[in-house]
């Protein structure tokens, strides 16, 4: 490890931890609409309310929320798709698969942005989208918030997302796409530039609104890159400054997100357990992957692995942002996954197989992790002999039923698609190496679907009719089979009545807590997987130690 | 029956006969398929039991397969003879209460006419005649007479009790005996319904409904094995990827039996397998302390209560007053009050009486003396005159001494001729004030002073509240006495609220603001006016002597009639819902081992070198033999586990009252990190065990 590798470790963990408390607390502040500054900002929220003609103070139903929630994204949808097909002239599936894909805040890219997209609909569809679908996500989480904090009014859909919007993101991404254009990122109308070489030949290279975009994509928990190969680019990401900026850009919202929930019920102290279980997890998978990419490898005869990696960028800095932008199902890339070694491999798919609540994406990192409070209260309740309970609201039957299909749909589903890709020729025809890296990669693009994070193991050709189709069934499926439960655990904690704590309530909000949500996010997540993880990258790591590969 | 008898054995000979005839009985398809988990691994067993006939048909039978599809068969047996041990006690139990219930006849009174019925023939609101070694018929009233009663089929208390018609003690239960004298029962349960009938189906399981947090337990149980019967299945085309490249050692040891093998590993059988054992047991349990539960879902919310609404008399105080002190008046000494106060109580039987000859004995070594040969008369205490005492025929003069009430006593005197102190009055206000009763003392027209009767608080129910608030729960004492009284006596006893002046409107009252405020409260009482209070509690529960009305209100009835019980209640609860969690915990804990030694056994020559091992093989942490007793060891864990864990199962596990958090966390050490360590263990030996037995 460089000495300037612990300068940008540094500087990383300590932004983050500066700030992540008081923006989870102002984004909570936002969605009271107490927004502590930003009137001007206010007279707009004002103004958007009284022209869309909604009731501000109209509380929904957890089904008006829902019914909201899925009008929102199908909206979106159709004009997202009816651009893509009527300006690009996408294939069916191709569109079908990016529609979904960036309404579901996933961004999986089966197409190459800068040639497949134009600019119209890269700031049209792609970014008015990587805006909604964060916006979404958050409007879930401040909808449970208030369910959790026992507040009897859940809340106005669009009046969360539009908050959001406005006090969050718009503000954020506007600070960080001019941080970034001053390093040099692009931000421009033009369309191609064609540079004369000194040789002969000629070069176009594609440019346009670059880096509006990619402040949102990262910020947003989105990941869909303006070019192809992401922020591996050096037009999206010129500088180890601006790998760092958008590092942390990465995870400053996901990081803030338990503070704002703690703060949202109303129990700050909360926050500590979900953020430690994350960090615990997080800190890990750092581990093992800054020490597998600073590894040689007997496969390299002895050398660490360049292949895939910016040389721009340190392997530890590529370690870093793969495991940020795996751990928050955002999916961007800096360097391309699949050629990272086989335990980096492992960490990436592990962070998107537990469900993406290592910090996860905007909104539903945290609501997925209220999934795994709910199964570690109820385990540990029933160890400490009462009927269990979080927040002094009854946790039962209904419940347990929901939460427990919100973790299983998408676990099973990751294991029947990565199953049919395997099964069927059309699955197997596009996987690029064969043996357990060829696993790998049907098994990532499985995970990172229902995910939601859209990052790609390359080296799987997904651009068909078949993958397109089964990768959108596969996002949807991940989106809203856990967003509906979600919802519906909201609507059924809210009629419960509150039971005043005692000595005799599990407090929620102490180290063993932590611990044993650790514990339950780690088996009940991680131990459904291991079988195929083993047979996939563990075996890979065993093989490049042996000096085998295919 | 014996229920009083505290010794506990779960295995006696003829309940583990009856018991393993059941577990074999209970592998009828439409009893396993109530339990989703454990139907899993019978479905599991019938499939490898098919692969192992199909083996033997095509002459290619493997011991490997058999051994597994044994062991299967083993886990299904298991769990089903845990269930079985569970309701052994019961049927036991059943048994002895049917006895008393056989072939009872009814002495029915029509218009006057005594006719000699069936018991099963009677209907409510019929009258019977009941007389001595009679067997009353069923449930009923006392409307005439007072008996003496046999009740220990039932309570199994031998000491009989007086039922007698009227008031509070008028409830008598079919299958009981009258002892003495004639009593004439209004019938009030109808045939099947009676109380016996009730404790019969309760005690078999025969109506055992799931609890709630059963159910949602169940529920989660359900997704765990979904998950993992997914995990499981896309094994095979997973692997198959592989194929190109490591050709069949990829999949060549992915059989049925072997993947079923895996399956049944990682479901969480140990907690499916148990389930319904621990609910049956805690049943089994509250009637060991004498408690007859109506149904399991009332001994589960009895671990959520959070309010315990206690009565004074007789659960915190001792029932009667005990003499504390002795205020003599200025101008007395306290052992001249004593001397005189021990002389007007000699020949006072109640409590309070000796209570103030042992209080003189013990403070001025004041022995009891022969009365006869002072010519003693003794005047006992009436309810006019509220007061007691002697008249002493010594020479030269009588001696009067009395005891009582302050103002009877204080004009008997004054009647005399005496004068009242000026301290009196107010030591008597005083007494009163710190919650006792006093009583005045008079020698003649003389005021000695005033002895200081008490309510003793129980030994050891101090503590006990201290137990229960560290477990969070509140206890509420309900009396009768005024408030100042009241206060005092709560302050002492260490009780958390009280009601006083409490009538039982207050009681219901009471309950519906702690349930208002999400609160669960469990109540004890007896009488017909406790009815109401004890169908409002979340935990009511009716003694044994008490009335019908409030045996039908509660959902427990406790045999004893002894009000500490509630206490115990409570726990039997909480030990229930502990024992659920803790044998999830460790089911749940003990996969991680189990993959350690399935997924290298699975793979074992995965891409293996000609003369390597496999790439996974380091997995293979344990060290296990072979691949094949790899998976025959976990399998084998599996089921032993199952059988190991039974007692627990049915004791449940140790119960201390401490705050969530320390019994959190003491149970996470031992079921947590004990699921995690212990098959590793286990499943080792196993495996040296099979290679030691030449398996290999």
């Amino acid at each position: 490890m460089q000495s300037s590798d612990l300068v940008a470790f540094g500087v990383f963990f300590l932004v983050l931890a500066a700030v992540a408390r008081p923006l989870g607390h102002y984004v909570a502040a936002c969605m009271d609409g107490s927004t502590p500054t930003f009137a001007w900002l206010r007279w707009i929220e004002g103004q958007v309310v009284r022209l869309a003609g909604v009731d501000p103070d109209r509380s929904m139903s957890w089904k008006e929320f829902a019914i909201a929630l899925l009008m929102f994204n199908a909206v979106g949808a159709v004009v997202m798709f009816s651009m893509l097909v009527g300006i690009d002239g996408l294939s069916w599936h191709l569109a079908m698969n990016t529609t979904i894909s960036f309404v579901t805040n996933t961004n999986w890219q089966s197409y190459s942005g800068e040639t497949t997209l134009s600019a119209t609909t890269q700031m049209l569809c792609c970014s008015v989208q990587n805006f909604a679908s964060p916006a979404t996500g958050f409007a879930v989480l401040a909808m449970i918030s208030r369910a959790i904090g026992g507040r009897a009014e859940l809340g106005s859909f669009w009046i969360d997302v539009l908050r959001f919007l406005l006090y969050v993101l718009l503000p954020l991404s506007l600070i960080l796409a001019v941080i970034l254009v001053t390093q040099g990122v692009l931000q421009t109308a033009g369309a191609t530039v064609t540079i004369d070489h000194v040789g002969a030949a000629t070069q176009t290279v594609h440019v346009g609104p670059v880096a509006s975009q990619v402040a949102i994509k990262q910020l947003g928990t989105n990941g869909g890159g303006y070019y192809g190969v992401n922020s591996a680019h050096p037009l999206e990401n010129p500088t180890s400054l601006t790998n760092l900026f958008e590092c942390i850009a990465l995870l400053l919202i996901p990081v803030a997100m338990p503070f704002t929930y703690a703060r949202m019920i109303k129990r700050d102290a909360q926050a500590w357990p979900i953020v430690g279980a994350m960090l615990v997890l997080f800190v890990v998978g750092l581990s093992v992957a800054s020490w597998a990419e600073t590894q040689g490898t007997a496969a390299l005869g002895g050398q660490i692995s360049m292949e895939g990696k910016e040389a721009r960028f340190s392997p530890i800095a590529s370690a870093l942002w793969s495991t940020a932008t795996t751990a928050t199902s955002n999916g961007s890339v800096n360097g391309m996954h699949d050629s990272f070694m086989p335990l980096t491999g492992f960490v990436q798919m592990m962070n998107m197989l537990v469900g993406e609540v290592i910090f996860g994406g905007i909104g539903s990192g945290m609501y997925g992790m209220i999934l795994f409070i709910i199964v570690a209260v109820f385990i540990s309740g029933l160890m400490v002999g009462r009927t269990p309970e979080y927040m002094g609201r009854k946790i039962e039957a209904t419940e347990i039923k929901l939460a427990m299909s919100a973790i299983l749909i998408p676990n099973v589903t990751i294991l029947l698609v990565a199953s049919l890709a395997a099964l069927l020729p059309a699955g197997t025809s596009s996987i690029a190496n064969p043996g357990p890296h060829g696993l790998s990669e049907i098994l990532y693009a499985a995970a990172s679907t229902v995910g939601n994070n859209g990052s790609a193991f390359a080296g799987l050709a997904t651009n068909t009719v078949f993958y397109n189709s089964l990768l959108s069934v596969a996002i949807l499926i991940g989106r809203y089979a856990v967003i509906l439960p979600i919802l519906a655990i909201a609507g059924s904690l809210s009629k419960k009545t509150v039971v005043p704590a005692s000595a005799g309530t599990l407090p929620t909000d102490t180290f063993l807590f932590g611990l044993l949500l650790l514990m339950v996010i780690v088996i009940v997540g991680a131990l459904t997987f291991f079988p195929v993880l083993a047979l996939g990258p563990l075996v890979e790591h065993s093989l490049f130690n042996a000096g085998i590969s295919f | 029956m014996s229920t009083t008898t505290s010794s506990f054995s779960l295995f006696t000979t003829s309940i583990v006969r009856q018991s393993l005839l059941d577990a074999v009985r209970k592998l009828d398809p439409r009893v396993q398929v109530k339990n989703p988990v454990m139907f899993i691994v019978y479905l599991g067993s019938i499939a490898c039991t098919i692969v192992c006939g199909v083996d033997l048909v095509a002459n290619r039978a493997d011991i490997f397969t058999t051994q597994i599809t044994i062991w299967l068969w083993f886990t299904v047996l298991f769990a089903n003879w845990a269930e079985a041990v569970a309701e052994g006690r019961g049927k036991a139990q059943a048994r002895s209460l049917r006895a008393a219930r056989a072939g009872t006849t009814a002495r029915r009174l029509r218009n006057g006419v005594e006719e000699i019925v069936a018991s099963t023939e009677l209907n409510v609101g019929d009258m019977v005649v009941c007389e001595r070694s009679d067997v009353i018929p069923s449930d009923g009233d006392v409307v005439e007479g007072i008996a003496s009663i046999d009740e220990s089929a039932i309570t199994g208390e031998s000491a009989p009790v007086i039922r007698e018609s009227g008031g509070d003690r008028c409830a008598v239960t079919g299958g009981t005996v009258v002892l003495s004298d004639r009593i004439i029962v209004r019938i009030t349960a109808a045939t099947g319904g009676t109380f016996l009938d009730r404790m019969i189906s309760l005690v078999e399981g025969a109506q055992r409904q799931r609890t709630p947090n059963e159910i949602a337990l169940s529920i989660l149980l359900l997704a765990l094995t979904f998950i993992f019967v997914a995990a499981v299945a896309t094994l095979l085309p997973l692997a198959n990827v592989l194929t190109p490249t490591a050709g069949s050692a990829a999949t060549s040891f992915l059989t049925l039996p072997v993947l079923i093998a895996l399956l049944v590993c990682l479901i969480p059988t140990t907690i499916g397998a148990l389930l319904s054992a621990i609910g049956i047991s805690g049943m089994d349990r509250m009637l060991r302390r004498n408690v007859v539960a109506k149904s399991g879902k009332a001994i589960e919310a009895a671990g959520d209560v959070d309010v315990l609404l206690l009565d004074k008399t007789g659960t915190i105080t001792l029932g009667n007053r005990m003499a504390v002190d002795f205020i003599p008046m200025p101008g007395v000494s306290a052992r001249e009050l004593a001397d005189a106060a021990q002389l007007a109580s000699l020949a006072d039987e109640t409590p309070e009486g000796r209570s103030v000859v042992v209080l003189a004995k013990e403070r001025f070594e004041l022995r009891g003396r022969e009365m006869s040969s002072s010519h003693a008369v003794f005047i006992p205490f009436t309810a006019h005159s509220r007061m007691s005492g002697v008249d002493l025929d010594v020479a030269p003069s009588m001696r009067s001494i009395r005891k009582g009430a302050a103002d009877a006593v204080i004009a008997w005197a004054e009647r005399l001729g005496g004068a009242t102190p000026a301290a009196l009055r107010p030591t008597v206000e005083n007494v009163a004030r710190m919650g006792g009763t006093p009583l005045v003392v008079a020698d003649g027209a003389l005021l000695l002073g005033v002895i200081h009767l008490k309510d003793v608080i129980k030994d050891g129910i101090r503590t006990r509240f201290e137990q229960l608030r560290r477990m969070g729960i509140r206890t509420v004492m309900v009396t009768g006495d005024n408030p100042i009284t009241a206060a005092a006596i709560a302050a002492e006893a260490g009780v958390d609220d009280f009601i006083a002046e409490a009538t039982p409107e207050a009681k219901l009252a009471k309950i519906r603001a702690e349930q208002q405020r999400g609160r669960l409260v469990a109540m004890i009482g007896d009488g017909t006016n406790d009815a109401p209070a004890l169908a409002q509690a979340d935990v009511g529960v009716a003694m044994n002597t008490g009335t019908q009305a409030a045996r039908e209100a509660g959902n427990m009835v406790d045999l004893d009639s002894n009000p500490t019980k509630l206490i115990d209640v409570v726990e039997v609860g909480k030990q229930l819902l502990m024992t659920r969690g803790a044998l999830t915990t460790f089911s749940i804990a003990n996969d991680v081992a189990k993959y350690f030694a399935i997924l290298p056994a699975l793979f074992a020559g995965l891409y293996a070198t000609p003369h390597g091992s496999g790439a996974l093989a380091w997995l293979n942490i344990m060290g296990l033999a072979t691949p094949r007793s790899a998976i025959l060891s976990a399998v084998i864990f599996n089921a032993l586990v199952i059988i190991a864990l039974i007692p627990l199962a049915l004791r449940g596990v140790s119960y201390r009252s401490r705050g969530a958090n320390d019994v959190l966390l003491r149970n996470l050490l031992i079921f947590g990190v004990g699921g995690l360590v212990v098959p590793f263990v286990g499943i080792k030996l196993i495996d040296m065990l099979l290679v030691a037995l030449g398996w290999r």
